[in-house]
């Protein structure tokens, strides 16, 4: 069954690979909490804390939930990988064929 | 071998061949592609040469190949491209060549020619079979088992007129049936109504399936028409408007039962027909397929044998008709391989007479040749496309090669951008020759392939600026940990939202900076972009007076090639104080202010004191004093700067008239000299006359004579002025545009933060793990935005500025660029060209 042409194919098999990459570092830099990437968390500017250990639990959590969002993203594009790379292959064999 | 540093020597050749050789030899020449071929007849028209009539042969060959190959393109038939590079054939084998095509070619004619005619029948038929079939429906509706044409007329005429004819006989209706195209239809109905008057009735029915236009091969649409009418006048004017819109009539029998027989014939012979053109089509595509075996050998070995006697027809007759004189432009170095390539194409021709290679003198400039690989021929291109560098001028391109992706680098510094662009051109280059051989004629895809080499190192620079300025997509690493800590306590930094680090307290900054590149620290500060700005500056103007100081010491190694004693003395000793004195004593400055200014200094020395270093140059230029801030001893950065910079100035400005008029003024007294000496030579001997004037003659250029010699002066006055100028305004407006580098590493950075803020934070917000489907999709629109916007766009900007830098900044410092290209007779290039053409 083919539905993208080898063009997209190729470019989903690019970004997956990409993707799979970066996200799964990404991932674990959240994992680690990593200070460069505090400014992603989802923690509005108005929040006010009332006490460091309230911050820092709020900060944690939002720390996992990053890393495991963009885990799951990177399972995502393992999928993404796996049909674009069948894709190519259906592509490149019916080119083989003509 | 040749260096990449200057251009190749080289030398006018005069080459005899012997007639029989000639052709040989020149088929070795054209396979090594080293002798650039000077046209000996300018003056002959092209029809008037010795070997017209064989390059006419092979025009005429070249478009009965041409012909085939359209042929074969049309069946669809692959054409086999084994990529061997045939020899150019020997002369007598043409003659087999042009039998060989002349067959085929006839043989194609004549199929076509017979498959059109069938094809044509074949059309006159299914037409006639469609007429038969549809005129079948208008005369069953009106059938009651009479004579057809009269049931029509009852039909039509009504019955009182036909007793008022029944004295005058039976009204007999005629009729003509036809086809026509279907979009005719509405004007050729109009038509016949007018120009008849209404007196004729017109039924048509469309034809369903499309027919094939046998001329054209295109797919028609047609409609059968069928036209009743009364008396021969009508009918004569019914035929010609159909001759008028191109309908074909058929003739279609009045009774039924002839007409069935008709169709039944129509069918039997459709058959025959068909299956006759299927033998035909067969025998065309047997033709096809034995030919696009050959096809690309032949067009390789017409085009060689054409190229050859194109060089042929270069060469001068010796008087006695027995050898060829060609002229050509040699390099030194391969003068042996020409040598035995000659041997070769002498042997091969069975030729006794060895043929004779003899070198020239001459005052022509002989053209630019540098030797490139595929790694350098990129950069040669770069530097090329500016403009020929004169014959063994130094050459920009070894420099090029690190300055260039540096350059670059400098304004597109990102580890993740550059890491992306370096992974693509990797794969270009480790897949090199598959792709080579792919020979795609997408442009964009070429432009591409064709600087692979320059991607590869502009990705591998951009990676390391990316490493020192911490960037990978506008985020840091902090690979050693930052060296600035903080050491508030809780309530001050839950009541405050902006805090301050001290770096003169060792608490809070370890006193020695992060171990290479920009602490990681910045990226979290609020002033990185102030920061950022004052190093990026720094940087840019550094290297740009480096840049162009290099650039004015490799005009010192044109000099002294070209033994130029006066340019070195006259124009590069003040080019350079010039330039040292009042831009590089900048960039000390800046040395020294990183140096003696510090945090935990005492407060004179500490930033706060710090000088801007623009002010300064400011002041230093116009002699204007400064004065101090607050609590601030001076506004000097060393004891003694004042008068320092004042005696810089002043000699860097005394160079301006030194460029400006010494070489002009000691070209001129010599000059004056000369002519004195000349004049008392005459006076002295009477015998002189002769030797001077042998003398004269042999010293290239003549000295000018009186009003001449004035003139000249005059203009060489004027183009130093012109030089002067540009060079002095030059080194202050290039040493600004150099802030460029500054300016487009800024904005790359920006634009990359802003694009993961706006783009992939946004992926980042769901607080569940439905995020992580979200984050999916989002990464898929920032990796597109990504290569598109900074990597495609921002980089194709940062490459732009790079060339001007290297073209305007760096070349005019030392580069004429006013030679030609050396462009050798070789099959390579023709070939290429020839098949570059045949895509277009």
């Amino acid at each position: 069954m083919k539905f993208c042409g080898p063009k997209l194919s190729l470019c989903g098999i690019i970004i997956s690979i990409w993707g799979i990459i970066q996200l799964v570092m990404m991932g674990f830099f959240y994992y680690i909490r990593s200070v460069a990437l505090i400014e992603d968390l989802n923690i509005s500017e108005e929040h006010k804390f009332t006490d460091p250990q309230d911050f820092y639990s709020t900060a944690d959590k939002m720390y996992s939930l990053n890393a495991y969002n963009c885990w799951i993203a990177a399972c995502l594009y393992i999928f993404t990988l796996v049909v674009s790379g069948h894709q190519f292959y259906m592509n490149n064999r019916n080119t083989m064929s003509l | 071998m040749g260096s990449l540093f200057r251009s190749e020597e080289m030398a006018l050749c005069q080459l005899f061949l012997q007639s029989e050789a000639a052709y040989a030899c020149v088929s070795e020449l054209g396979e090594l592609g080293l002798v650039q071929f000077r046209d000996l007849n300018p003056d002959v028209n092209a029809f008037q040469r010795k070997f017209v009539s064989e390059v006419r042969r092979c025009d005429e060959m070249e478009r009965k190949l041409r012909y085939l190959e359209k042929e074969i393109k049309k069946d669809g038939i692959p054409m086999l491209d084994t990529g061997e590079n045939p020899e150019a054939p020997q002369p007598r084998e043409m003659i087999d060549l042009e039998a060989t095509f002349e067959k085929l070619e006839n043989e194609l004619r004549e199929v076509n020619h017979n498959a059109e005619a069938l094809k044509r029948n074949f059309l006159e038929l299914t037409e006639l079979k469609h007429i038969l079939r549809k005129t079948q429906v208008f005369f069953d509706e009106q059938e009651g088992g009479l004579h057809p044409t009269e049931s029509m007329t009852r039909a039509l005429i009504s019955d009182d007129s036909i007793a008022r004819q029944v004295n005058a006989g039976p009204v007999q209706l005629g009729f003509v049936a036809g086809v026509i195209l279907r979009e005719r239809i509405p004007a050729f109905e109009r038509m016949l109504w007018r120009a008849c008057r209404g007196n004729v009735f017109l039924r048509q029915a469309e034809i369903e399936t499309p027919l094939e236009d046998p001329s054209t091969g295109d797919q028609v649409h047609k409609s059968v028409f069928i036209i009743f009418f009364q008396g021969d006048q009508l009918k004569s004017r019914v035929r010609k408007i159909c001759e008028g819109f191109r309908a074909t009539l058929y003739p279609c029998p009045e009774a039924p039962s002839q007409r069935r027989e008709m169709a039944m014939g129509v069918m039997t012979r459709i058959e025959d027909l068909n299956t006759v053109l299927g033998q035909t089509q067969d025998h065309r595509h047997r033709v096809l397929v034995a030919a696009a075996k050959n096809i690309k050998n032949w067009f390789i070995k017409v085009v060689k044998i054409k190229a050859i006697y194109h060089t042929l027809n270069l060469f001068n007759l010796d008087v006695t008709q027995k050898c060829l004189i060609a002229e050509c432009w040699v390099p030194l170095l391969d003068i042996e391989t020409i040598q035995l390539a000659l041997r070769r194409g002498t042997e091969r021709s069975g030729s006794s007479v060895p043929p004779i290679l003899n070198r020239m003198d001459t005052f022509e400039d002989p053209p630019t040749y540098n030797r490139t690989n595929k790694f350098t021929s990129a950069f040669q291109n770069l530097v090329d496309a500016y403009g020929i560098a004169s014959y063994r001028e130094i050459n920009p391109t070894p420099y090029t090669i690190i300055s260039f992706p540096f350059l670059f680098a400098v304004m597109f510094g990102d580890l993740g951008h550059g890491c992306l662009m370096f992974l693509f051109a990797g794969f270009l280059v480790l897949r090199e020759k598959p792709l080579a051989a792919k020979k795609t004629d997408n442009e964009v895809w070429n432009i591409f392939f064709a600087g692979r080499y320059i991607i590869l190192l502009m990705g591998l620079f951009s990676m390391y600026t990316g490493f020192i300025y911490n960037d990978i997509f506008s985020k840091s690493l902090n690979l050693f940990g930052s060296h600035w800590h903080t050491n508030y306590n809780v309530s001050t930094v839950m009541s405050n939202k902006d805090l301050q680090i001290n770096p003169s307290l060792s608490s809070d900054y370890d006193q020695v900076p992060y171990p290479v590149g920009l602490d990681p620290v910045w990226q979290l500060a609020l002033n990185k972009i102030v920061f950022l700005n004052a190093y990026k500056m720094k940087i840019s103007i550094i290297i740009g007076v480096l840049h162009m100081l290099s650039g004015v010491s490799l005009s010192l190694y044109n000099y002294r090639y070209f033994k130029d004693r006066l340019s070195i003395y006259c124009d590069f000793i003040p080019q350079v104080i010039f330039l040292v004195f009042l831009f590089f004593y900048m960039v000390l400055l800046m040395f020294i202010k990183w140096v003696s200014y510090g945090p935990q200094n005492e407060f004179a020395d500490s930033p706060a004191c710090a000088p801007s270093i623009l002010i300064t140059f400011i002041n230093m230029v116009l002699f204007k004093d400064a004065v101090a801030l607050e609590n601030c001893n001076t506004v000097y950065m060393f004891s003694g700067q004042g008068a320092v910079q004042k005696f810089l100035v002043i000699v860097a400005l005394l160079c301006v008239p030194i460029m400006l008029l010494a070489k002009p003024i000691y070209i001129m007294r010599q000059q004056k000299e000369k002519h004195v000496q000349l004049v008392n030579g005459h006076a002295t001997t009477e015998n002189g006359d002769a030797e001077g004037a042998g003398r004269v003659v042999q010293q290239p250029p003549p000295p000018p004579a009186g009003g001449h010699d004035e003139n000249e002066i005059g203009e060489l006055f004027i183009h130093q002025g012109i030089h002067t100028i540009e060079y002095v305004l030059g080194s202050v407006s290039h040493t600004a545009s150099y802030l460029r580098l500054w300016a487009l590493s800024l904005a790359h950075a920006q634009l990359s933060e802003v694009l993961w803020s706006m783009v992939m934070t946004k992926g980042l917000i769901l607080n569940s793990w439905i995020g992580g489907v979200w984050l999916w999709f989002v990464f898929g629109f920032w990796a597109i935005l990504t290569v598109g916007i900074l990597v495609l766009m921002e980089g194709l900007s940062a490459f732009l500025h790079t060339l001007r830098l290297h073209w305007v900044e760096f070349q005019s410092k030392f580069y004429k660029g006013l030679g030609y290209a050396f462009a050798p007779f070789s099959f390579e290039v023709i070939l290429n060209t020839a098949s570059t053409a045949v895509e277009e």
